[in-house]
């Protein structure tokens, strides 16, 4: 489990992050939601650490982040997965050797170990057949499999993804989410999306967490957020014309 | 106010170059990969222009003898102290700049861009420990494409000085061999390090730092050029103020 308690981050005068406190569960995909400027993205790197919160903590487990020395977070990281917006797959290696790169980093396995523990999770993600490839020879779709093999291969204990599915067709997003949401219940791990996708808030939100300029306006399971009165929440969840007709025909048959 | 905001940076980034290290397996493979891109890659280019440079040294001093009592083995002598001072040392190095230089930045800044760097930092590894240590290795070898330049340099004065009927071969052989101090060839290898220093870690800092997207790499790799051959520049001076003078 993942706790953050009135975490605050700003880049100069402009404070992006105002207090935000919540718990991001174990075994659950976790969604962060909201639009774009909200704070989300900045929310994710402060919880994998590439941001410093000026005020508050982000606990892993019974330690804050911020108290650990630096052999401590390095320790941590090794225990982290994270999927990229873009893939952030490395151009000058194959599809096996990225997949391959946290055990070589950091394991003392040996070669065909490796080789074996990646074509298992290329075979999960549903890419066989494509470790001499390179990243640019492989879609958008591809690339964001390989990044979930990548964060996985070395059996983290936390995922985090920022925009998964940006970039993808429908069906390809859907994919993605069904298998963040598979991989979270099949190891058993703390899932954390950021996404503004309300078919991802649909599929895979067994707890949602709303941001508006920096604050926490609502948090709940996808369930509660079409049912619930938050304002905030509600004007999120219809802002869309798909959505909003929804919204009207519901309306209508009440 | 921002620049000395910059050199603040560039030393600490020098720092965190030298910290928590990665597996050496990682590191050794990394630093032939430098290797075989930044010196092996340049060597082309390097012997081209050496070899022609070379040439043009030699045929510019023998037409600029007018005086009869000057000997002809100032043409050797000229080619040899041009070359080995100056040319190779540190005019191969601006072009280093241009070709290995925005090499690096745009390699790094691309890096930086896609997210890659972040990635590295994700798993817990000193980025810049993985991607500048490596360069700096593979450009401590950086001399050895120095010695290469001087030899073909001096190689082309001769062949331009003979085979144009400018002078002997005897001539222009004795003129490299007249009044040789090794000293200086102490001082042109002393800048040689400085300068593959310089190459390695402005060209760095310059991808490392830099913000923004695709046409933001371009822009740094440009200010790469700039900046690393301004400090080559510099550094020529101080360190011949410095060596040279008595």
């Amino acid at each position: 489990m993942i706790k953050v308690e009135d975490v605050h981050k700003s880049f100069g005068s402009e404070k992006i992050l105002k207090g935000i406190t919540t718990e991001f569960d174990k075994g659950k995909t976790n969604l962060i939601i909201g639009q774009s400027g909200s704070g989300k993205t900045v929310l994710l790197k402060c919880l994998i650490g590439l941001f410093k919160p000026e005020k508050g903590k982000i606990f892993y487990g019974e330690n804050a982040i911020q108290d650990m020395d630096d052999e401590q977070q390095r320790k941590l990281r090794e225990e982290i997965g994270m999927l990229f917006q873009g893939g952030a797959l490395f151009d000058s290696m194959t599809i096996e050797e990225n997949v391959m790169f946290p055990l070589r980093m950091f394991t003392k396995q040996k070669k065909t170990d490796m080789v074996a523990r990646v074509n298992e999770v290329l075979k999960r993600v549903n890419l066989e057949n494509a470790n001499d490839k390179y990243p640019a020879e492989i879609s958008g779709g591809m690339q964001k499999r390989v990044s979930i093999a990548r964060a996985i291969v070395n059996k983290p204990k936390f995922l985090f993804c920022d925009e998964p599915n940006s970039g993808l067709d429908p069906k390809t997003a859907t994919l993605i989410d069904t298998l963040i949401q598979e991989i979270t219940h099949e190891y058993n791990i703390t899932t954390v999306v950021v996404t503004h996708d309300m078919n991802s808030v649909m599929e895979i939100g067994e707890k949602v967490v709303l941001l508006k300029d920096g604050k926490l306006v609502w948090q709940g399971t996808n369930q509660d957020i079409f049912k619930t009165d938050n304002e905030d929440a509600t004007n999120f969840v219809y802002s869309s014309d798909l959505f909003k007709k929804i919204r009207e025909v519901q309306l209508k048959e009440k | 106010m921002k620049y000395l905001e910059d050199i603040g940076s560039y030393f600490l980034m020098l720092k965190r170059v030298f910290g928590s290290f990665t597996k050496t397996s990682v590191l050794r493979h990394l630093i032939f990969k430098e290797i075989n891109d930044l010196i092996i890659g340049s060597l082309g280019i390097v012997a081209f222009i050496s070899f022609f440079v070379g040439g043009v040294v030699a045929i510019q001093t023998a037409l600029n003898m007018t005086n009869p009592i000057i000997p002809d083995s100032l043409i050797g002598y000229a080619t040899r102290q041009s070359v080995i001072l100056e040319f190779s040392p540190t005019f191969i190095s601006i072009i280093m700049a241009g070709k290995v230089g925005s090499f690096i930045t745009s390699s790094i800044g691309s890096m930086r861009v896609t997210e890659q760097i972040d990635a590295l930092e994700v798993m817990g590894i000193n980025s810049l420990n993985y991607l500048v240590f490596p360069k700096i290795v593979a450009l401590m070898f950086y001399p050895f494409v120095i010695v290469i330049s001087m030899f073909l340099g001096v190689m082309g004065g001769w062949i331009a000085g003979v085979y144009g009927g400018f002078t002997s071969s005897a001539a222009f052989i004795a003129g490299v061999q007249e009044d040789f101090i090794p000293y200086q060839l102490f001082y042109a290898f002393f800048k040689t390090f400085v300068f593959a220093f310089i190459l390695a870690t402005v060209p760095s800092w310059q991808g490392f730092y830099m913000k923004g997207g695709a046409l933001e790499v371009g822009k740094a790799s440009t200010n790469s050029f700039v900046w690393t051959s301004v400090l080559i520049i510099a550094a020529n001076y101080i360190i011949t103020q410095l060596l040279l003078s008595s």
